[in-house]
């Protein structure tokens, strides 16, 4: 089979705390241009994927590959020139709290890249309307906005520089269904946009499908199923069905 | 499960369990020197956030004015009454002056300065910090291309460094005027003999190593913040420690800091 390299792929991947494999060799990878989702529940290294990918956590073994360059223990330098290719989500939105909205949006303009604050005021705003935030909003601090708001800025921040690489981490936890459909309508529209490759994690399947061109379930630190997204609810995986129907019996025995 | 296993065992083999807290002892003694170090490379090393490093001038020196100034009259007023009876005992009241003088430029005004500094600053660093961690903030920063060393840690050891000897400059005026409002209100002083007597006893040296202790503190008081809020584990248990072991380590790092650097200007005096 001759498949183009892929844009992201990890390699064996092992990542270990304490005695617990929380990544036990795994093996993904995403085309350029397309839109994984990780399911999976909690505690199966959803997180600790996309982390391992920032650099934010080491693995103990395997590569992880970024155009076919291996980007494990990269040194700070070459981290940060990684980063300007890169825009994330965060779970929580991660918004700098002592920074207005605008700041936060032109957080990586104004201190990595050296724009002007005048200009780069003028991208925040425009990357704010690009997730339908009045401009109103760029002089106020993330704690008055709701969390669907902080969610939206959040988005605003990854994509201001025009990634190649976006990773959204549980983009729909925390929000009413209403305010998450509006959520992964957006992501899915700015990846379209941007053209940009999109590795997201979550375990609401309605954002999965929404916002994932394939899906991919982790579960033991291991990939146990992968597929287009209109496929999650006809496949006959054992695990995949228990996930999707949300039963407490089946080959996933939680430890509550 | 595991951890409560662990715990178990740990108990009923005291050999491993002080095997494992000497090791945990040494992990973080290097770990604070390790993060000492890149922290000050990023301190003085360019590219600098001259924002940030403005905003800790003011965080940390300007809003440390009143609670330091308040501490030093006081201290200042009470060192005169004290030592102006203790004086008594062998008809020495007269030089009073002289030794308030010398008790808070060489000693009381660099580390009382300090020690509000490490409860004021050091606890509000780590608690910001700390909460940083706690919300992907300083995650988030490394994936904005941003150096969190720079940007969070080496503004605040810089303005540390810079301010607590200012800091202790005021304190050192202000506590030498609390002992002279004391000395010519309470105790019969005149205020002119009171002030020459003060200045020429006084000696460069003396205000001088001071303010190099003050330096020392202010670094340990903003590393001791940063470090702890910086490593805080665990959402807001976890920012609640890392304040309580920021001040407690502060103090017990400038009272160690301050016996060897005395020390050491006891010598090189000689």
């Amino acid at each position: 089979m001759i498949e183009a390299t892929p844009k992201l792929a990890w390699k064996g991947v092992t990542k270990r705390f304490g005695d617990r494999a929380v990544l036990d060799g795994l093996d993904l990878s995403v085309a350029p241009g397309k839109s994984l989702v990780i399911i999976g529940g909690s505690g199966q290294g959803k997180s600790v994927t996309i982390k391992t990918a920032l650099g934010l956590l080491r693995p103990e073994a395997g590569q992880i590959e970024l155009d076919g360059q291996n980007i494990v223990g990269l040194s700070e330098g070459q981290r940060r020139k990684l980063f300007s290719r890169i825009g994330v989500l965060f779970q929580g939105a991660a918004l700098f709290d002592s920074l207005t909205i605008w700041e936060n949006v032109a957080f990586r303009l104004i201190n990595a890249d050296g724009v002007p604050r005048k200009e780069a005021r003028d991208r925040a705003i425009e990357a704010l309307e690009q997730v339908r935030l009045a401009p109103a909003v760029a002089d106020r601090f993330p704690s008055e906005l709701s969390g669907g708001m902080q969610k939206r800025a959040g988005l605003a921040r990854a994509v201001v520089a025009r990634p190649e690489i976006l990773f959204f981490d549980e983009p729909t936890t925390g929000l009413d269904p209403i305010t998450a459909a509006a959520i992964n309508q957006l992501i899915s529209d700015q990846v379209r946009r941007l053209g940009s490759t999109a590795v997201s994690i979550t375990h609401d399947l309605a954002s999965a499908q929404t916002i994932g061109d394939e899906i991919a379930m982790l579960h033991d630190g291991k990939i146990i199923w992968r597929g287009p997204a209109a496929e999650l609810r006809t496949t006959d995986n054992p695990y995949v069905c228990q996930f999707v129907e949300g039963r407490a019996e089946g080959p996933i025995s939680q430890a509550v | 499960m595991a951890s409560a296993e662990a715990a178990g065992r740990s108990a009923l083999n005291p050999i491993r369990a002080l095997g494992r807290s000497t090791l945990a002892a040494v992990r973080m003694v290097g770990g604070v020197g390790v993060f000492a170090v890149r922290g000050t490379v990023a301190a003085l090393t360019p590219p600098w956030f001259l924002g940030q490093l403005w905003r800790q001038f003011v965080a940390i020196g300007f809003f440390s004015l009143p609670v330091v100034g308040l501490t030093a009259v006081f201290t200042g007023a009470a060192l005169a009454l004290n030592i102006f009876t203790g004086g008594g005992r062998f008809n020495a009241e007269q030089v009073m002056p002289q030794i308030v003088a010398l008790g808070i430029t060489r000693e009381l005004g660099p580390v009382l300065a300090a020690l509000m500094l490490a409860g004021r600053v050091s606890a509000a660093i780590a608690a910001e910090i700390g909460a940083m961690r706690a919300t992907e903030q300083i995650d988030a920063m490394r994936t904005l291309s941003t150096d969190p060393f720079r940007y969070l840690v080496g503004p605040r050891l810089l303005a540390g460094v810079l301010m607590l000897p200012i800091l202790t400059a005021v304190a050192d005026t202000i506590g030498v005027a609390g002992g002279w409002l004391v000395a010519t209100r309470v105790l019969d002083f005149s205020s002119a003999v009171y002030i020459r007597n003060t200045l020429d006893f006084l000696q460069g040296w003396d205000v001088i190593s001071g303010l190099i202790k003050a330096a020392v503190f202010g670094f340990i008081v903003a590393l001791m913040g940063c470090y702890h809020g910086y490593n805080a584990k665990g959402g807001a248990r976890g920012v609640g420690r890392a304040t309580t072991h920021a001040v407690v380590s502060s103090a017990i790092l400038i009272f160690a800091s301050d016996y060897l650097l005395t020390t050491f200007f006891t010598h090189a005096a000689r």
